[in-house]
């Protein structure tokens, strides 16, 4: 902890970056929220500790803070993935950002200023779903159709479409989004069953193979719809079908915008 | 549109197929042109390739009251524009399972490679998909959908 | 008007029971993983009364996440016709309400029957009975004291209950609608003896003086800097005004194919870009900044002026629900220093 603040200290004293985003102290002792800090004697208030989960990579686009100058981020490997995902995307450029990469254990930090230097770091890391949300997945892939079907109409109809998993994603960066686009109107605007259900496959789609797992999507839902799970089946389709993993180079491609003429499937006659 | 028979009353699948403009859509000419008699449940909607076929226009189809999908485009190799159908096919695979897994019925979603030159593999395709979606009856899941959650 | 007597918590079975018989629906909190919401119940044995607060409010009653406006069909040469069946919605009761929920169907109906009398609103609202049931414990979020109301507050109630043992409620009946779901089984409301509800209340801390705070924040309109610093962190999403019981800004949408269509009433955001965004493609507010003041501005200014009542009843729930953390009384506080200190 001490490191990462000194680090913090130290990278606004020399003018190397203008402001610092990390984890303070959340409104509860069960909560962490994001910090910007600007002032070296502000990093003080730095914390890191299991509260810190937001993938603070949502901010790196932001255009209120880009306003802030250049840039640090406290990254721990999710969040580090996320800003190789979004190089490969041309989201940002190698050098716009100092990564302070947090080991998974939440106690080493190193300083990552270059994307080479980041993809040896998350290369250390394994990607994936943990057991856990393995055993969740697998329930409901182990339900019969109709089930999964009931079960997905119960959960979207909560839907608000307030677009908060949006929001949160640090991958729906597009200024307008499908959902906006209303010539044609694609997706409807209302919440009722049809545009809720569209909504639902339209966002995982779109993160089809680009997802990395952060879940803020789901914790940042306010009706408690487990919408993370889709975009997991789809990255773990994309690794068993192509072997595509998202996040781990900021060159690659990802799993949809790439093919193999012997891609292999087993439905089209 | 009715889905019913109308001399037998018996039900009548609603089917859409989108095809890509240089092989499907050419390979069910052939099937006309060469008077293969086939089911006519089917609307086709040609688009300039499977690349183009947004996975989004088969959940319009089911949303518009269609019972069952086809997508088809050229053979792998053969694509008008080299890559399409490449891209397109790796798009299915995750579309696919995304479908099955938020209990969507796949069984009702039908993808296939029809060449210029396969007019009768298209009437067999049709004749094929045609008689699957009519035993597994319309789509009532997906349509019930329609209007609800409106207060 | 108001009468009080007291209900066994058991009896509330049987109320259920005739109020479900009677016609009525009821939606009421149903737990789900750690939240609960408000949903259509069926028995009294599916309602959680156990969180401090449900995620959503009870504002879906009234004001449906979705609402048909007009339904309508073409006919030949562009003639269309109109569904003109009356507007009749449910008659519904909305049962375990806090008085803080109760509270926000005032500052709704503000704005609803504000110049031209909404229809749907009013008539939804005229069916729509409310037994709330006060609040025993309160979490930090809760600040329903600072803005005028309180854990046992009757506002906006039909019937008030009041736990004042493990097996019986206090029920106060405050309304004409509370008295006709008490004469659909009078038999379970005993007389009230000489129970009083206050020593059972939740203790919820005064945290500002919401007086004060009407006067400071309208100085602070053209501190920038305090907003933006604000609403760094906000991610825009629509979170706080989608749980938020007063919140009431709409957007109407057509849904409509060659046959016909629907106009629907959608809840919207003053949070969004797209919210305020003209057609030339000038936003007034093109900032998250200028989106996060309207939002405070309307509840504590605004409302006040023209409504002469606040646009918040203090259920905290934006607090609990917002992704990031943003913490409204927190960021009042500093408002309110701020417009101090001018």
């Amino acid at each position: 902890m001490e490191e990462l603040k000194n680090k913090v200290r130290e990278l606004l004293k020399a003018g190397t970056v203008q402001a610092v985003i990390g984890y303070r102290a959340g409104s509860d002792e069960k909560t962490a929220r994001v910090a910007f800090v600007r002032q070296p004697d502000e990093a003080d208030g730095l914390i890191l500790d299991p509260r810190c989960t937001d993938n603070l990579a949502v901010y790196l686009l932001k255009p209120e803070v880009k306003l802030l100058g250049k840039l640090a981020i406290v990254a721990r490997p999710t969040t580090a993935r996320t800003i190789l995902q979004l190089a490969s995307e041309n989201q940002l450029a190698d050098g716009q950002v100092i990564v302070l990469g947090v080991s998974a254990d939440g106690k080493a930090v190193v300083e990552l200023a270059s994307f080479e230097a980041l993809e040896k770091f998350v290369g250390q890391v394994p990607a994936g779903l943990t057991e856990e949300e393995k055993v969740l997945l697998a329930k409901i892939e182990g339900m019969s159709r109709e089930e999964r079907w009931a079960f997905w109409q119960s959960e979207f109809a909560r839907c608000i479409k307030c677009y908060a998993c949006r929001a949160a994603c640090p991958m729906c960066y597009c200024s307008r989004c499908i959902v906006e686009s209303n010539q044609p109107q694609w997706i409807p605007v209302s919440p009722h069953d049809e545009g809720n259900l569209e909504w639902h496959l339209v966002r995982a789609m779109h993160l089809a193979g680009r997802c990395l797992n952060c879940g803020f999507c789901a914790k940042a839902c306010p009706m408690g719809i487990p919408l993370n799970l889709l975009t997991q089946r789809l990255a773990e389709e994309a690794k068993a079908a192509f072997g595509a993993v998202a996040g781990g180079s900021a060159t690659g491609e990802y799993a949809l915008s790439m093919f193999k003429a012997d891609d292999k499937e087993g439905f089209i006659r | 549109m009715e889905n019913d028979n109308k001399a037998t009353g018996a039900f009548e699948p609603k089917l859409v197929a989108f095809v890509c403009n240089w092989c499907t859509y050419v390979g069910a000419d052939l099937a006309g042109t060469s008077r293969l008699k086939y089911a006519s449940n089917v609307r086709v909607i040609r688009l300039p390739c499977t690349g183009r076929i947004d996975f989004m226009l088969i959940l319009k189809a089911f949303a518009q009251g269609m019972d069952g999908v086809i997508v088809s485009g050229c053979h792998p190799g053969d694509c008008h524009y080299t890559v399409g159908n490449y891209h397109a096919r790796r798009r299915w695979i995750l579309f696919r399972s995304l479908l099955d897994f938020a209990g969507i019925d796949v069984r009702r979603v039908h993808f296939a490679w029809v060449s210029a030159a396969e007019g009768a593999k298209w009437a067999d395709l049709v004749n094929k998909v045609s008689g699957e979606v009519r035993e597994l009856g319309p789509y009532k899941e997906y349509q019930g959908l329609a209007g609800k959650g409106i207060a | 008007m108001a009468e009080t007597r007291l209900i066994r918590k058991d009896a509330l079975t049987k109320l259920f029971e005739k109020t479900r018989q009677s016609g009525r629906r009821i939606l009421a909190p149903k737990a789900k993983g750690e939240q609960a919401f408000f949903e259509e119940v069926t028995s009294f044995g599916e309602v959680c009364l156990d969180h401090v607060q449900t995620r959503s409010s009870a504002k879906e009653a009234v004001f449906p996440k979705c609402e048909a406006l007009l339904r309508y069909k073409f006919g030949d040469k562009g003639a269309v016709s109109y569904d003109e069946k009356p507007f009749e919605p449910p008659v519904t009761v909305v049962f375990g309400t806090r008085p803080c929920d109760a509270r926000s169907l005032a500052a709704l109906r503000a704005v609803f029957n504000w110049d031209t009398p909404d229809k749907f609103y009013l008539e939804r609202e005229a069916r729509t009975t409310i037994i709330s049931v006060s609040c025993t414990k309160a979490d930090s979020d809760c600040f329903c004291t600072s803005v005028g109301g309180g854990p046992g507050d009757t506002a906006g109630s039909d019937i008030l209950l009041t736990p004042v043992s493990d097996k019986e409620y206090l029920a106060e009946i405050l309304t004409e609608k509370g008295q006709a779901i008490v004469a659909l089984a009078p038999e379970l409301f005993a007389t009230a003896g000489g129970a009083q509800k206050e020593p059972h209340l939740a203790k919820v801390a005064v945290q500002f003086d919401v007086n004060e705070l009407a006067k400071t924040i309208p100085v602070t309109f053209n501190d920038e800097k305090v907003w933006q610093e604000q609403s760094l962190a906000c991610l825009g999403c629509g979170t706080c005004a989608y749980v938020c019981p007063t919140c009431a800004c709409f957007d109407i949408q057509d849904e409509a194919n060659r046959q016909g269509g629907v106009r629907l009433r959608c809840w919207d955001s003053c949070g969004f870009s797209l919210f305020t965004l003209h057609t030339s493609g000038h936003n007034p507010r093109h900032v998250q900044s200028q989106r996060w003041r309207q939002r405070v501005m309307h509840k504590f200014s605004y409302y006040l002026e023209r409504q002469g009542m606040l646009g918040c009843v203090g259920c905290g729930r934006c607090s609990r629900a917002c992704p990031v953390d943003m913490n409204l009384v927190e960021h009042l506080k500093e408002l309110a220093l701020h417009g101090r200190n001018g």
